[in-house]
C-alpha cells in the first residue's frame, strides 16, 4: 500500500526495486521493521494504559510508592532488548557481508568509471571507449561494477532502485556493485552536498536488454564530441550538465524537461533538454589521469581545482600518469 | 565553601597528609580537577597521533622528504635529555616544599633554584627543537609540502607549544613565588604544574618512540 | 595601511550596506528576520544604557554562582532557539512549496541549514543542558557551588563567545555553507575561500574549549562536592546523568577541537590535513568529526533522560522503578557512545566487516535505551500520575516519540539499509526525532521544573500545556512526512526539487513547522505571561511539587550559598524521606560562617578576548586575533596575582534568613497534589490523604 502510494514517475526508491540488490535491502527493511516492533510495540500500548489505570484521581489502593524493583520484570526488560538485538544483530551481519557494495556479482561485470564532478556524473565505459554525461546505460542481466571517484569535493552516488550509495571522494575510488534485472529506468543522484547545483546533479539509468545496449553504444562511438583534456576541463567547471552543453558545441532543444528519449540523439549534436551527453573515448585513461591530478607531488592551485571559485578550465591540465608521485 | 570530606570522594594516591584539614582537601579537589583536564588533553594527543599514524605511509608523503630525510637523531637525544632532566628537577621543585616549612628564606630559594633549572633545561629542550623545525623548512620539509609532513609538524608542534606555556607557567610561578612567598595559592599552582610537566615528558616519550625511532626504522 | 588594519573586511561585508547599494528584497526579508538578533541586541544594550541597569547586569556577567550562570546559559539559548527555529521555518516552507523552485536562494539556503544544524547543536541545545546542570547538580548532591566557581564563569564566556560569532555572521560576511558538520574539501580554502568556514571554525573552537572546561568543573564537583552520606548509589538520576555527560564532554570533544584546529591550519597555512592533494585526506576529518559527533549525541540526550527520570517519579509520586538498573544503562550508553562513530558514515568505502561490528555496536546501544524506558513505565505503574501538569504531557510526548525515533534509529544502524536512506530526509527525520523528543522536551520540561528554583515562581500550567502539546504535535506533522520522504528517495539539504510526488507531504510538513514557530512563540508567552502574574505563582518554601531530592530543600528562590548548613544524606530520596519522618523543617541549633568567592570579571574578560580572537581570525584582522591572545593570555597570569576574593556571611545572618523559612515552612498548611496547580502553591507539600 505504502508503495503504491509512493509510486513516483522513475523509480527514485528502493521501494521499487529493480535489481536483487534494492530488493534484498527492502525485505532487509520489512524484517527489521517487524522485529523492532515486537520490543517497541508493548511499550507503545502499555503507556496509555498505565496513564489510565494510575492517574491520580483513581489510582486508589492501587497506589504503591516505594515499589521500586522486581527481579522477574528486570529480566523481562533486560531480556527481550537483548534477544530482539541478538536476533538482528546476526542477520545484520549477514545481509551486511552478503551485500557487500564491493563484491563482484558475477563473472565478467561491465567495468564502468565514474567521475564526480559539480554538478554533474561522467560515466567512462573503457573497454567500449564512450563515455556519458549524467546517463548510465546498462545490460540487463549483466553485472556492473562501477569504480568511483570525484574530481572536486566529496559525493555520494546513490542509485537507489538498484543498489544504494556509496561516497565518491578526490585522489581515491570506492566501488559499487550492482545487477539490474528488470529494464526500464531509475534515477541516480549525488546525496551529498556539494554547493548550489547539487540537487540538480541526478542522471537516469537505463537498464536496457543487451542488443539495445550495443545499439546505444554503437551510437554513442558515433558522436562528434570527443571526452578529451579540453572537454574534460570544460565539464569540470561548476554547473549541471545542462550547463556544460553550450561550452560543448551542443545545441539544446526546447521541450519539457523531464523527457526521456533515447539516450544518444547525437549526430547533429542536438538534444532535448534533460539528456546526457554522450561522447567518444579514445583515451580511456582518462580516469586515472584525475586520480593522478593529487599524488604528482605539486600543489593544487585554486586555478586548477575543479570546484573552487576561479577555477580556470585552460590552466587546469591533467597529468601524464608518470607524474605520479604517491603509489599506494 | 567545600563539602565536608566523605571517605569516598577523596581520591586515592594523591593524598597530602591530613594535618591541613580544608587546605587539604581543596588540593584534593584542585589537583584532581587539573588531572581530570590532563585526560582531556590526552585525548588531543592521541588525535594528533592517531592523524600522524593515519599519515605516515610513503603515499602521504607525495615525494616529499620522509623522517630519514630530515631527522636528526643527535638533536632528538639531546632534546629527550633535557626533558628528562627537566622531569627530574621539577620533581625536585615539588619535593623542596617537603623538606621544611614552606616559606622561609632557605626553602623558597631551593624551590626558585629547581623552577629556574627546569626553565633553562625547557628551554634547551625549545631551542632544539625550533632549530631542527628550521633546518627541516630549509630543506623543503616544511609543513606545507605533505599530508605526512603537516601531521609531523602539528603532533611535534604541539607538544612543543605545550612546552612553551609550561615554561609560562613556570616562570609565572617563579615571580609570584617571589613576590607572594610560598603560600596555599602557589603550592597549589606548582602541584598542578608539576603533573602538567610530567605529562608532556609522558607524550615526549611517545614522540620519541613513534615519531622518531619508529620514522628511522 | 587602514586596509591592512579590517584584514579582508570592507564595506560590502557588511549585509546591511550591501542591501544598500544592490538592494534583493528576498535577501532582504529573510536575512532581516534573522538578523533581528544581532539587532536586537544592539537595542537592548542601549535600552539598559537608557534605563541604567548596566550595574545589576554586571553583577550577573560576572557572578560565580553557579545557578546564575546556569540561568544566563538558559537565556542565552533561547535567544538562539529563536533563530534556530526561525531559520526551520524557513528552510520547511520554501520546501513545501520548492517545486521547481521555492522563494530561498539557493545560497540563502544552503547557510541557513549549516547555521540552523550547528546553533542548535552548540548553541541552543548543549548551553541549556549546561544550564541545566549548573542549576540543579550542585544543589542536588548537597554542594555550595561548583569546584571551579570561576571557571564556570570563563565556560560561559567562551560559549558566548562562540554564540557571538555565529551571531555576527548574520551582519558581517556570512557563515560556512558546508552544514554543521562542515567536511572538506567543500570547506577546503581552495573551495571555499570566504569568511563562512572560518567562522564556524572559531565558533565550534571556542565554544568547544568551553564545554570541555565544563565537563571537567562538573565531573569534579560530582566526584568530590558531594555532601555527607551522598553515595554515589544516592546520587539523584539527573546529577547520574549530568556525571555521565561531563565525561562525554572531557573526552569527546578535544576530537572536534583538534578537528577546528586541523581544518583551520589548513585554511590558513597551507597545511594538509584533509586537502585532496599532497597527501591530505579528508576522511579523517570526518572519522575525528564523528569521534566527537556520535558522543555528543549522547551528551545531548542523557541529561534529558535523566529529566525525565526525575518528573517521572516526581509526578507519579513514587520511588523511581529500577535506580541500578538506569544508572547500569545510563553508564553503559556513555561507554557505548565512543564505539559507534563509524555508523555516520558506513557508505565512505570500508569493508563490510567494519561496517557490521559497527553496526551491531550501535544496534547494542538499543539494550540499555529500552531497558530505560521500561524503567520509566515501571516508574508510572503504581504511581499516582498528574496528567494536569505541563511535565507530565513533556514525559508522555517523550516516552511515544522517542520509541519511534528510536525505531527509525535501529533501521539505520544497518549499514545495508543505510547505503540507501544515509544523506536522505529519512536520516533528517531520525535525528530530529531523538533530538526534539528527547533532548528538547527533556530541556523543556526541565525549566518548567526547576523554574521556581531559579526565579521563585512557577510557570503557569495553562501556557506551559498549551506549549508541550503545540511542540508534540507541530514535531509529529513537520517531521513525520519526513521518513516517508527519505523513504521515496528525498535527499536532504535541497532547496528545491523536481518530482511532483514530493509535494503533498512537503506541504504537511511546512504547516508543522508553522506550529513549531507558534510552540516557541507560546514558550515565550508561558514565560511572559508567568513573569507578569508572578505573585501569585511564588513558591517561597520551595518545593511546589513534592520533590524527593536536596534541591527542593532549599527555599526559592536559592540563597547564594544553596544550604544555611550542609545536609546530610542517609537515603536515596533523603528530602522526600525527611518530610516522611515530618522534621524536614525542624529547626538547626548551628549556624556557622559561609564563604562563598566574590563575582569575578575573568570569565567576562575572556569572553570578550574571545570573540576578538575569532573575529580577528575570520577577517585576517591579525593585530586583533594576536592582541586579543596575548590579552587573554596577560588575563590569566594577572589573575593568578590578584588575591582570591571571597565574601563571608556571618552566623547571624544565615540564621536569620535560615530560621524564617523553616519557621514558615513549619506554620503553613500546605497544599495537597490536587492544589499543586493552583495559587495556593506556596511550596510546602502535604502528603495525601490515600483512600483506603
Amino acid at each position: 500500500m505504502l508503495d503504491s502510494y509512493l509510486q513516483l514517475a522513475v523509480a527514485e526508491t528502493f521501494l521499487q526495486p529493480t535489481g536483487p540488490i534494492a530488493r534484498a535491502q527492502l525485505d532487509h527493511l520489512n524484517y527489521v521493521v517487524i522485529l523492532t516492533c515486537i520490543a517497541i510495540v508493548p511499550a507503545l500500548v502499555a503507556l496509555p494504559l498505565i496513564l489510565f489505570r494510575y492517574r491520580r484521581k483513581k489510582a486508589g489502593d492501587r497506589y504503591r510508592p516505594n515499589w521500586d524493583s522486581n527481579l522477574g520484570l528486570e529480566v523481562a526488560m533486560w531480556g527481550l532488548p537483548i534477544v530482539v538485538i541478538f536476533l538482528m544483530a546476526i542477520s545484520l551481519w549477514s545481509i551486511t557481508q552478503r551485500l557487500d557494495p564491493y563484491e563482484e556479482l558475477g563473472k565478467d561485470p561491465l567495468e564502468i568509471k565514474v567521475i564526480g564532478l559539480d554538478w554533474k556524473w561522467v560515466f567512462l565505459y573503457p573497454e567500449e571507449k564512450v563515455a556519458f554525461v549524467d546517463e548510465l546505460i546498462v545490460p540487463v542481466g549483466r553485472p556492473v561494477e562501477l569504480e568511483m571517484t570525484s574530481d572536486t569535493v566529496m559525493q555520494s552516488l546513490r542509485i537507489s532502485a538498484l543498489v544504494g550509495q556509496i561516497y565518491a571522494m578526490p585522489a581515491m575510488t570506492t566501488k559499487l556493485n550492482f545487477i539490474a534485472s528488470d529494464a526500464g529506468e531509475a534515477r541516480g543522484m549525488n546525496t551529498q552536498f556539494t554547493g548550489r547545483g547539487m540537487w540538480r546533479q541526478k542522471f537516469l539509468v537505463h537498464s536496457v536488454p543487451t542488443d539495445e545496449y550495443q545499439q546505444r553504444i554503437a551510437e554513442a562511438r558515433q558522436s562528434p564530441i570527443t571526452l578529451n583534456e579540453q572537454t574534460y576541463a570544460i565539464l569540470a567547471q561548476q554547473g549541471t550538465a545542462e550547463e556544460a552543453k553550450t561550452p560543448l558545441g551542443i545545441t539544446v532543444l526546447e521541450g519539457p524537461l523531464e523527457t526521456q528519449g533515447t539516450a544518444t540523439v547525437v549526430a547533429e549534436r542536438d538534444v532535448p533538454v534533460g539528456q546526457g551527453i554522450a561522447m567518444r573515448l579514445p583515451e580511456p585513461k582518462i580516469f586515472q589521469r584525475v586520480l593522478a591530478r593529487y599524488k604528482t607531488g605539486v600543489p593544487m592551485t585554486p586555478e586548477t581545482q575543479p570546484g573552487s571559485p576561479s577555477y580556470d578550465p585552460a590552466k587546469a591540465s591533467l597529468p601524464p600518469l608518470t607524474a605520479v608521485r604517491m603509489e599506494m | 565553601m567545600m563539602s565536608n570530606p566523605t571517605p569516598e570522594s577523596l581520591h586515592p594516591g594523591l593524598n597530602l597528609g591530613e594535618e591541613h584539614g580544608e587546605d587539604h582537601l581543596e588540593a584534593e579537589t584542585s589537583v584532581f580537577g587539573f588531572w581530570v583536564f590532563v585526560m582531556s588533553d590526552l585525548v588531543t594527543f592521541g588525535m594528533f597521533f592517531a592523524i600522524f599514524a593515519a599519515s605516515s605511509a610513503p603515499m602521504w608523503m607525495a615525494g616529499g622528504p620522509g623522517p630519514k630525510d630530515f631527522v636528526d637523531i643527535g638533536s632528538i637525544a639531546w632534546q629527550t635529555g633535557f626533558l628528562l632532566a627537566s622531569s627530574l628537577t621539577s620533581g625536585m621543585a615539588v619535593l623542596s616544599l617537603k623538606e621544611r616549612h614552606a616559606g622561609e628564606g632557605a626553602s623558597r630559594g631551593r624551590l626558585i633554584f629547581w623552577l629556574l633549572l627546569t626553565a633553562v633545561l625547557g628551554f634547551g629542550f625549545l631551542y632544539r627543537e625550533i632549530a631542527d623545525f628550521v633546518s627541516m623548512a630549509q630543506m623543503g620539509a616544511g609543513p606545507t609540502r605533505s599530508g605526512y609532513l603537516t601531521a609531523f609538524w602539528s603532533l611535534v608542534g604541539l607538544h612543543g607549544a605545550h612546552v612553551t606555556a609550561g615554561l609560562l607557567w613556570c616562570l609565572t610561578i617563579v615571580v609570584g613565588v617571589l613576590v607572594r612567598g610560598v603560600d596555599k595559592r602557589w603550592k597549589l599552582a606548582l602541584l598542578r604544574w608539576a603533573v602538567f610537566w610530567h605529562f608532556l615528558d609522558v607524550i615526549w616519550i611517545g614522540l620519541f618512540t613513534f615519531v622518531f625511532l619508529g620514522g628511522l626504522i | 595601511m587602514l586596509a591592512s588594519l579590517f584584514g579582508r573586511l570592507n564595506w560590502d561585508s557588511i549585509i546591511l550596506v550591501k542591501e544598500f547599494e544592490d538592494p534583493d528584497l528576498q535577501l532582504l526579508i529573510t536575512s532581516g528576520a534573522a538578523a533581528a538578533i544581532p539587532l536586537g541586541g544592539i537595542f537592548l544594550v542601549l535600552l539598559l544604557w537608557y534605563l541604567k541597569w548596566w550595574k545589576p547586569l554586571l553583577g550577573w556577567l560576572t557572578s560565580v554562582d553557579h545557578k546564575k550562570i546556569g540561568v544566563m546559559y538558559i537565556i542565552f539559548s533561547v535567544v538562539m532557539l529563536f533563530r534556530g527555529v526561525v531559520e526551520a521555518v524557513l528552510m520547511r516552507t520554501n520546501q513545501a512549496v520548492a517545486l521547481n523552485g521555492g522563494f530561498l536562494s539557493s545560497d540563502h539556503f544552503n547557510q541557513l541549514f549549516t547555521t540552523h544544524g550547528t546553533n542548535m547543536i552548540f548553541f541552543v541545545a548543549m548551553p541549556f543542558l549546561i544550564g541545566l546542570i549548573n542549576v540543579a547538580v550542585p544543589l542536588q548532591i548537597g554542594a555550595r557551588d561548583v569546584a571551579f566557581p570561576k571557571l564556570n564563569s570563563i565556560s560561559l564566556g567562551l560559549t558566548g563567545a562562540g554564540g557571538f560569532l555565529i551571531t555576527i555572521s548574520l551582519l558581517i560576511g556570512q557563515f560556512s555553507t558546508g552544514g554543521w558538520t562542515n567536511y572538506p574539501s567543500y570547506t577546503g580554502k581552495l573551495v571555499n575561500p570566504g569568511p563562512g568556514v572560518d567562522y564556524w571554525i572559531t565558533a565550534i573552537g571556542l565554544s568547544g574549549i568551553g564545554s570541555t572546561l565544563t565537563g571537567v568543573n562538573f565531573a569534579v564537583t560530582i566526584y568530590k562536592m558531594r555532601t555527607k552520606g551522598m553515595k554515589f548509589m544516592r546520587m539523584p538520576l539527573f546529577t547520574w546523568t549530568a556525571l555521565a555527560t561531563s565525561i562525554l564532554l572531557i573526552f569527546a570533544m578535544p576530537p572536534l577541537t583538534a578537528a577546528c584546529v586541523m581544518l583551520g591550519l589548513d585554511r590558513y597555512l597551507d597545511f594538509h590535513f584533509f586537502t585532496n592533494d599532497q597527501g591530505g585526506n579528508l576522511m579523517n576529518f570526518i572519522n575525528l568529526f564523528w569521534m566527537f559527533g556520535h558522543p555528543e549525541v549522547y551528551i545531548l540526550i542523557l541529561p534529558a533522560f535523566g529529566v525525565m527520570s526525575e518528573l517521572s517519579s516526581t509526578f507519579a509520586a513514587k520511588r523511581l522503578y529500577g535506580y541500578t538498573s538506569i544508572v547500569a544503562a545510563t553508564m553503559c550508553i556513555a561507554v557505548l557512545a565512543f564505539f559507534v562513530w563509524l555508523h555516520h558514515f558506513f557508505t565512505m568505502g570500508q569493508s563490510t566487516t567494519v561496517n557490521a561490528a559497527f553496526g551491531i555496536a550501535t544496534l547494542l546501544i538499543s539494550i540499555p535505551t529500552g531497558v530505560k524506558i521500561f524503567d520509566w513505565l515501571a516508574t508510572l505503574w503504581g504511581g499516582r500520575i498528574r496528567l494536569n501538569t505541563t511535565p507530565v504531557i513533556y514525559l508522555c510526548g517523550f516516552l511515544v516519540l522517542f520509541v519511534l525515533g528510536g525505531f527509525s534509529g535501529i533501521i539505520l544502524a544497518n549499514p545495508t539499509l543505510d547505503y540507501q536512506v544515509h544523506n536522505s530526509l529519512f536520516l533528517v527525520a531520525h535525528f530530529h526525532n531523538v533530538i526534539i523528543p528527547g533532548t528538547l522536551f527533556g530541556i523543556l520540561a526541565g525549566i518548567h521544573y526547576w523554574f521556581p528554583k531559579m526565579f521563585g515562581f512557577r510557570l503557569m500550567e495553562s501556557y506551559g500545556k498549551v506549549t508541550a502539546w503545540l511542540w508534540s504535535i507541530g514535531f509529529v506533522i513537520t517531521f513525520m512526512p519526513l521518513y516517508p520522504l527519505g523513504l521515496m528517495g528525498m535527499t536532504r539539504r535541497t532547496v528545491d526539487y523536481t518530482d511532483p510526488a514530493y509535494v503533498p507531504l512537503m506541504l504537511v510538513s511546512g504547516a508543522g513547522s508553522l506550529l513549531l514557530g507558534l510552540a516557541f512563540l507560546f514558550l515565550i508567552i508561558t514565560f511572559w505571561r508567568s513573569i507578569v502574574n508572578r505573585k501569585q505563582l511564588v513558591t517561597p518554601i520551595g518545593d511546589p511539587w513534592d520533590g524527593r531530592t536536596l534541591e527542593w530543600w532549599t527555599p526559592c528562590p536559592v540563597p547564594e550559598y544553596n544550604f544555611a548548613v550542609l545536609p546530610e544524606v542517609d537515603s536515596r530520596d533523603a528530602f522526600h524521606t525527611a518530610k516522611e519522618r515530618g522534621d524536614a523543617y525542624a529547626p538547626i541549633e548551628k549556624y556557622e560562617d559561609i564563604k562563598i568567592p566574590s563575582n569575578t570579571y575573568f570569565g567576562l574578560i575572556i569572553g570578550i578576548l574571545g570573540c576578538g580572537l575569532g573575529f580577528g581570525l575570520v577577517w585576517y584582522m591579525w593585530w586583533m586575533a594576536a592582541g586579543s591572545f596575548l590579552a587573554a593570555l596577560a588575563t590569566i597570569i594577572v589573575y593568578a596575582f590578584l588575591p582570591e576574593r571571597e565574601q563571608v556571611i556571618p552566623a547571624e545572618e544565615v540564621r536569620r534568613v535560615d530560621e524564617n523559612w523553616r519557621r514558615e515552612a513549619r506554620e503553613t498548611y500546605g497544599v495537597t497534589r490536587d492544589d499543586e496547580i493552583t495559587e495556593a502553591n506556596k511550596g510546602l507539600a502535604r502528603p495525601d490523604v490515600v483512600p483506603g
